[in-house]
């Protein structure tokens, strides 16, 4: 008798206890396990603890809460389409899929199915097109506005002159790690630096012969493309043949704080691009530490907090939420559909008075998203490791990247992927 | 001679070195192999979880920290201690002790008289749960490992090798770490044939490895071996994980080190010692080499991957049982 007491009660608690079923659903596709797991565990908290945040602070999206489904890719394209399937009918708004390969399989089911897709700073660059392109979001960032802003960051501190320069790019030897080749290739052309290439293999613990070649040619500057353990062997390596760290410089994405941290006081210097801010000084994150990691709702153990990739999956997180905000503005609704926050997204205008009124000023850079777009300005900064504070710096504003080149390579990618698609042009 | 023929040289040199650490792995393997007939797919598993547990254990890392903390609320890390490398080596050395008796006793001891392939698989599903149990243990952030070992460029070597190329040349660059590597390699292996040779339990091992049947007739525990032999590939794993843990810091894509070694063993041999060493050394002068003069200046580089798998399939061609293997002869 006493045992049936128990059992209804219990079972009347998980009833009254279960969630109402939320409007707003926006599906986060991690990787907390695998050998990417250091790197996507940060970005996931991150995302996680703002949409947190929102629900807490806030109460949600004009009224309605968000709730996030979680499903773990491992940083595998099968599984991460695998995660959109198993999400999508779940009334999924938006898709962040962390991951450029997972991307390149979205793109037509997103499109098909009307659900937008956000790649911040990753994915396939050319969907910066809109006109083409017309689920998919790279904005503020791409990979070859990363590309640009590594040269324009030397052409800076050369007096505006990088003729004759001899430039190495250790590459991940995979899609992602070719993407700024072209675009590198066109710009050495253009300001007649020397680019040579040196592709990593997978997973990219084994670096010798690369920077074997590296101390023997003794080129001026070093750019990385790396993702993985590829980023900590090679700051080790560099370090190891004392190459100068100050003259190296990698992707956002091979610029957090596990890729220098354990090469220690030897990394000291090292760069590398970035399109948002670095540390906790924001006023959003005594909010984060009120509302989400003091109340013991943060998605990790809260020790990441104001690390690179936190702050990364903080921003694509608040990203989402303000496209939420301006498509229930535009519909008068509260409830949106995946094809109401597409349109939303496609006419975000992000400024520094709004970045500011949300506890970011001065985060990330201003854009604005149109309809031909989808990437908005590219501004793109340069970040500074101190082993000592053991502290990312941003040692440049958010600056502009070269258009003139970085425009021709997207038109020409994206129109091939339009005929080959047979995809008509909608801006017009 | 030329710059050329110098950094030639250097690139073999440092062939030999990497080489080494692919025979550290490969090492593993092979012990396990030639004393149980198992394909020991867990080895790089084994690696990290030894080096992750080095490192907590050095750390003061509470184990299951975030499980504590998620189940009881509290805010537990670390011990507030930190050890000295050795005691911790020693530690850890006893950590693998316990993994090997547990894994003979809940894996192996029910699978005796299987198909080797059922033990494959279940050494398949030892790596799965090491990994995830390695994880759930000492966390998924990337740990950084000082045990002492000096890394970088060796200066004296350098500095006194310097004049030999003229200008253009800079010297002969050795990674310090890669040279504390190969003297540990070498006492690993003088270790492992003396334990082999002249002890009664590596006596008692080397029956085990040359015929199961005979060893149990003369009244040699198979348990007892197994515990060994699992034992010294854990250590060995240990080694392994120092090594490569210094250079990357520990984290989860030190398991794929095993990668490393499957072409030594296929050139090596799957049941020789110093087919694991001459193997490693082979591949890993090999993919230098062949990068160097071949893969960057007209393959476009990133050849030493597929390299050491084509290079095995070469001497597997001539040598199907690998430089030193076995040959297995069998009756119709």
């Amino acid at each position: 008798m006493k045992f049936t007491k128990l059992a209804a009660a219990a079972v009347a608690a998980v009833i009254t206890a279960a969630p109402v079923m939320a409007d707003l659903v926006v599906p986060s596709l991690s990787y907390r396990t695998g050998p990417y797991a250091a790197g996507g565990i940060p970005f996931a908290d991150g995302y996680a603890d703002y949409l947190t945040l929102i629900n807490e602070r806030d109460g949600g999206v004009g009224g309605e809460k968000i709730t996030m489904p979680e499903c773990e890719t491992g940083y595998n394209t099968e599984k991460g389409v695998e995660c959109y399937e198993a999400t999508k009918g779940e009334g999924a708004l938006v898709y962040e899929p962390l991951s450029t390969g997972i991307t390149y399989q979205l793109i037509p089911k997103a499109t098909a199915d009307d659900i937008p897709v956000h790649t911040l700073g990753y994915g396939r660059t050319s969907a910066k097109n809109g006109d083409v392109f017309s689920h998919v979001f790279n904005y503020p960032a791409n990979y070859w506005d990363g590309a640009s802003g590594m040269i324009n960051y030397l052409l800076e501190t050369n007096n505006n002159d990088i003729n004759g320069k001899t430039i190495a790019l250790v590459y991940h030897n995979s899609a992602f790690g070719k993407e700024p080749i072209r675009t590198l290739e066109e710009l050495g052309k253009k300001h007649g630096f020397k680019l040579t290439l040196l592709p990593v293999d997978h997973p990219g613990q084994e670096q010798k012969s690369q920077w074997l070649q590296i101390r023997r040619e003794k080129p001026d500057y070093v750019l990385m493309w790396g993702w993985g353990v590829m980023n900590q062997v090679a700051v080790q390596e560099a370090a190891n043949v004392r190459f100068p760290m100050e003259n190296f410089i990698g992707i956002w994405w091979s610029g957090a704080d596990h890729d220098v941290l354990p090469a220690g006081a030897a990394a000291d210097g090292y760069k590398a691009v970035t399109f948002h801010g670095v540390g906790s000084d924001f006023p959003v994150y005594d909010d984060i530490q009120k509302y989400v990691v003091d109340a013991g709702k943060a998605a990790g153990s809260g020790d990441t907090v104001g690390s690179v990739l936190y702050n990364r999956g903080l921003y694509a997180a608040m990203l989402a939420v303000e496209a939420i905000k301006d498509a229930q503005a535009a519909t008068g609704k509260s409830d949106i559909t995946a094809g109401d926050l597409r349109d939303a997204m496609e006419g975000l205008e992000i400024t520094e008075a709004r970045m500011e009124s949300l506890g970011l000023g001065g985060f990330g850079p201003e854009f604005k998203v149109t309809c031909e777009n989808h990437g908005g300005d590219g501004l793109v900064g340069v970040a500074q490791w101190d082993a000592t504070a053991k502290t990312w710096s941003l040692i440049s504003d958010f600056k502009p990247t070269d258009g003139e080149v970085i425009d021709a390579l997207i038109k020409e990618d994206s129109e091939a992927y339009a005929k080959e698609n047979n995809i008509e042009s909608r801006c017009n | 001679m030329s710059a050329g023929f110098y950094y030639g040289t250097e690139v073999f040199l440092n062939g030999l070195m990497t080489g080494v650490l692919y025979s550290l792995v490969a090492l593993g393997f092979v012990l396990i192999f030639k004393s149980s007939g198992i394909f020991n797919y867990a080895q790089g598993v084994m690696a990290l979880f030894a080096a992750l547990t080095l490192v907590g254990l050095q750390d003061g890392q509470v184990p299951f920290a975030h499980l504590i903390n998620s189940i009881f609320g509290t805010q537990v890390h670390h011990f507030g201690w930190h050890l000295p490398a050795l005691l911790a080596i020693l530690l850890t050395a006893g950590v693998m002790v316990i993994l090997a008796i547990v894994v003979e006793r809940y894996i192996l001891r029910h699978l005796v008289n299987q198909p080797d392939i059922i033990l494959f698989m279940a050494t398949i599903g030892l790596a799965y749960f090491m990994e995830g149990f390695g994880d759930l243990m000492w966390g998924s952030e990337i740990k950084k490992l000082d045990v002492g070992i000096p890394q970088g460029g060796n200066l004296w070597i350098e500095e006194n090798t310097a004049f030999l190329g003229g200008d253009d040349f800079y010297g002969f660059y050795l990674d310090s770490l890669d040279i504390v590597a190969a003297v540990f390699a070498g006492l690993l292996v003088l270790s492992l044939v003396l334990f082999s040779q002249y002890t009664k339990t590596g006596r008692a091992l080397r029956a085990v490895a040359d015929d199961h049947q005979a060893a149990l007739s003369v009244g040699i525990s198979l348990r007892f071996i197994w515990v060994v032999v699992w034992s010294i590939a854990g250590f060995i794993a240990l080694v392994a994980g120092i090594m490569w843990g210094s250079k990357s810091g520990v984290q989860f894509s030190l398991s794929l080190i095993a990668l490393k070694a499957l072409p030594v063993l296929m050139l090596g041999g799957f049941t020789s010692i110093p087919g694991a060493i001459v193997g490693g050394l082979i591949i890993g002068v090999g993919e230098k080499m062949f990068e160097f003069l071949i893969g960057a200046p007209f393959l476009g580089g990133a050849t030493e991957n597929w390299f050491a798998y084509m290079l095995a399939l070469v001497f597997l061609v001539f040598r199907p049982q690998g430089l030193f293997g076995d040959k297995i002869i069998e009756r119709v």
